[in-house]
């Protein structure tokens, strides 16, 4: 990392000018508790290897959750010209539209009368979870043709829920332009099996409280009250998405040498948004994409039954409305105002969640006065913070903030740092009910191997690329 | 067969095993001696492993059990089914994450788990052998952890005086 400089420009930015074959600087958001962790793997060094990518534009960013990941780091922001840029399966990752909802209800946490535990077991046992779990239903492959086309839609019109749903989907729960064709057929086999199913690693179900509220405007807009219980659900599109991923990464390596300019990194490996290769891409992408909404959406309906069916409550008294559905990794054409003037462009967002300002024509009408909801989940047992997006992040950022507490430890560093303790006795301590299907899953996912969440949301808060909303507290957790 | 070898590499430079300063080559040595296949260590949130060979068919197979050993436990796999695999590559290292791509895929979406790797043919674009295994049965076979991926990233072999050295990063 010698011949990269890292200079700080004010309290939360730090660039790094263009050298060698950078087209452009790299930003990365951080702040004095955080920049001691600048540098300390190679994240920055990829920072500046996605600035080499043809047609970006401005920056190539990073968010305070930055960590290393495969060619793109996790964190890592980037647009491209629609004409002359790139997309690259690395500036998306392997898990396509992994992403989180968050449901707000209409009930406290002594309206449940005692039944927490009761109804993390029943959740555990209702919603498929763990390594390579499969789903309670069987697709046929229209049915799964289906779904890679509608996304969350799909789900509604099978039963898993009600259209409000969608109008707070990110989307609407459909990326326009899938076409199950550009599909392999072992992605095809990989998720017909696995449809509502929560995953394995740092993917969850939590049951959480409102804490405390930061922006009471916004909170009120987006159903936060005080005390009232809400669920999140943090999961994305399976075995489906990483075998996207794999086979165009691998198609793409293979055809590095054609590229007109040269790659620092082979997993940045990439391909023209306007070449048949990038199209495909793209419309692959798309189809995980919604397998991945119709997947959050059918968790979501089961949540509901269960709820209604242990706490013995009506959909009407618990009010389980969902806040917003958003997704931290994908490729998306959006336009913005560059240099006065609206362009199209692509914005990757690896590791980082979409934050539209008030007033923008793509948020439902509730929220268009104080902006998009943005969930950010915490490390395991800590709670989300729900933010807002703003004109900041329009005008930087392309409209994209930071998505999570960003991993620090290793993780068999983590499980190494759990021996001789319970992980699960000590979430119990802080007033956490954790169920997990594998011991390792909650050993690898210790609180302490990640970033604090409350550094991150300052970072991105304090840079004006969202506003804080309100936090919520974990209660109950149940982990693959 | 030596199950759940999973050793730290505390000792050695990471940058660069074989590097002589470290003395590596005559650790090589040890770990032949020792009937060490592999070994496993950190990289950031994912998990790297470094594969040991005589020869590149014996790395291969090495680079394959270790996959399965990191994932199931392979004692308790009995070789009922058996597959041909074909699979080609850009030159050694391209050709041993195909491979492991490969047999990665039999498992994840075939739910194959395997225990046994031949190699019958190799050269630095093609390999073809036979895998065995049976199908993953949650009564009597137990998953360590999930390997979503096998990545380019950093994948490379080096050639000792003793034999071959491979490193790949799995996205877990």
């Amino acid at each position: 990392m010698s011949d990269l400089q890292i200079e700080r420009l004010d309290d939360h930015r730090w660039i790094i000018p263009p050298v060698g074959g950078m087209r452009v600087p790299g930003m990365i958001y951080s702040s004095d508790r955080m920049a001691g962790g600048i540098g300390s793997d190679e994240s920055p060094r990829q920072v500046a290897n996605v600035a080499h990518l043809p047609g970006i534009i401005n920056y190539s960013f990073a968010m305070p959750d930055m960590h290393w990941g495969y060619g793109f780091p996790i964190g890592g922001v980037a647009a491209f010209d629609t004409a002359e840029g790139v997309i690259s399966p690395g500036g998306v990752g392997y898990d396509i539209n992994c992403g989180v909802r968050v449901m707000t209800t209409g009930i406290t946490e002594a309206d449940m009368g005692g039944k927490l535990h009761d109804l993390v077991t029943a959740l555990f046992q209702n919603i498929p979870s763990g390594v390579g779990s499969t789903g309670k239903l069987k697709l046929s492959l229209k049915e799964e043709r289906q779904v890679l086309r509608d996304g969350a839609r799909w789900a509604i019109e099978n039963g898993y829920g009600s259209p409000e749903d969608l109008v707070t989907t990110e989307d609407g729960g459909t990326m326009e332009g899938a076409d199950p064709a550009c599909l392999s057929d072992r992605a095809l086999d990989r998720g017909r099996a696995q449809l509502g199913t929560l995953g394995s690693g740092n993917h969850f179900l939590e049951v959480e409280v409102v804490d405390e509220i930061f922006d009471e405007e916004a909170a009120r807009a987006f159903g936060l009250e005080e005390g009232r219980i809400a669920v999140a659900i943090h999961s994305g599109s399976r075995g489906l998405g990483y075998q996207v991923c794999d086979d165009f990464l691998a198609r793409m390596v293979h055809r590095i040498h054609r590229l007109d300019f040269p790659l620092p990194d082979r997993q940045l490996a990439c391909a023209y948004l306007a070449s048949e290769e990038g199209k495909e891409y793209y419309t692959a992408m798309a189809c995980a994409a919604n397998y991945a909404w119709a997947n959050r959406q059918m968790l979501m309906h089961w949540t509901r039954e269960t709820f209604e069916r242990v706490l013995g409550m009506s959909p009407r008294t618990l009010q389980m409305r969902l806040l917003y559905d958003v997704c931290h990794n994908i490729a998306k054409i959006e336009e913005f105002p560059v240099e006065g003037r609206t362009r199209r462009v692509c914005v990757h967002r690896k590791g980082a969640t979409r934050a539209f300002p008030p007033g923008h024509a793509v948020l439902p009408a509730s929220y268009r006065a104080v902006g998009q909801p943005v969930l950010i989940p915490g490390d395991m047992g800590t709670g989300s913070y729900i933010l807002a997006g703003t004109d900041g992040a329009y005008k930087e950022t392309f409209g994209s903030t930071c998505h999570g507490a960003g991993r620090v430890m290793s993780r068999s560093r983590a499980v190494k740092a759990s021996r001789k303790r319970s992980i699960g006795r000590e979430m119990a301590q802080r007033g956490v009910v954790v169920m997990a299907t594998g011991k390792r899953t909650l050993m690898e996912e210790l609180p302490e191997a990640y970033k604090a969440v409350d550094d991150v949301v300052d970072v991105v808060h304090n840079a004006g690329l969202s506003k804080k909303v309100a936090r919520l507290r974990a209660i109950g957790c149940i982990k693959g | 067969m030596v199950p759940g070898v999973d050793g730290s590499r505390e000792g050695l430079d990471p940058r660069n095993p074989l590097s002589p300063e470290t003395g590596t080559e005559t650790r090589l040595k040890e770990l032949f001696a020792m009937d060490k296949r592999y070994t496993t260590f950190d990289h950031t949130a994912d998990l790297g492993i470094e594969i040991y060979g005589r020869n590149e068919r014996e790395l291969f197979a090495n680079a394959a059990f270790a996959l399965f050993d990191i994932m199931t436990d392979v004692t308790a796999v009995y070789p009922k089914v058996e597959r041909d695999i074909s699979i080609e590559g850009a030159g050694w290292e391209d050709l041993l994450v195909n491979f492991l791509r490969e047999v990665l895929y039999l498992f994840n979406g075939e739910g194959l788990s395997l225990r046994s790797f031949l190699v019958s043919a190799i050269d630095s674009e093609h390999i073809t052998g036979t895998v065995r295994g049976e199908f993953f049965d949650t009564d009597r076979h137990c998953l360590h952890r999930e390997v979503k991926a096998i990545t380019y990233h950093r994948a490379e072999i080096m050639k000792g005086a003793h034999g071959l050295t491979a490193r790949v990063i799995c996205d877990v």
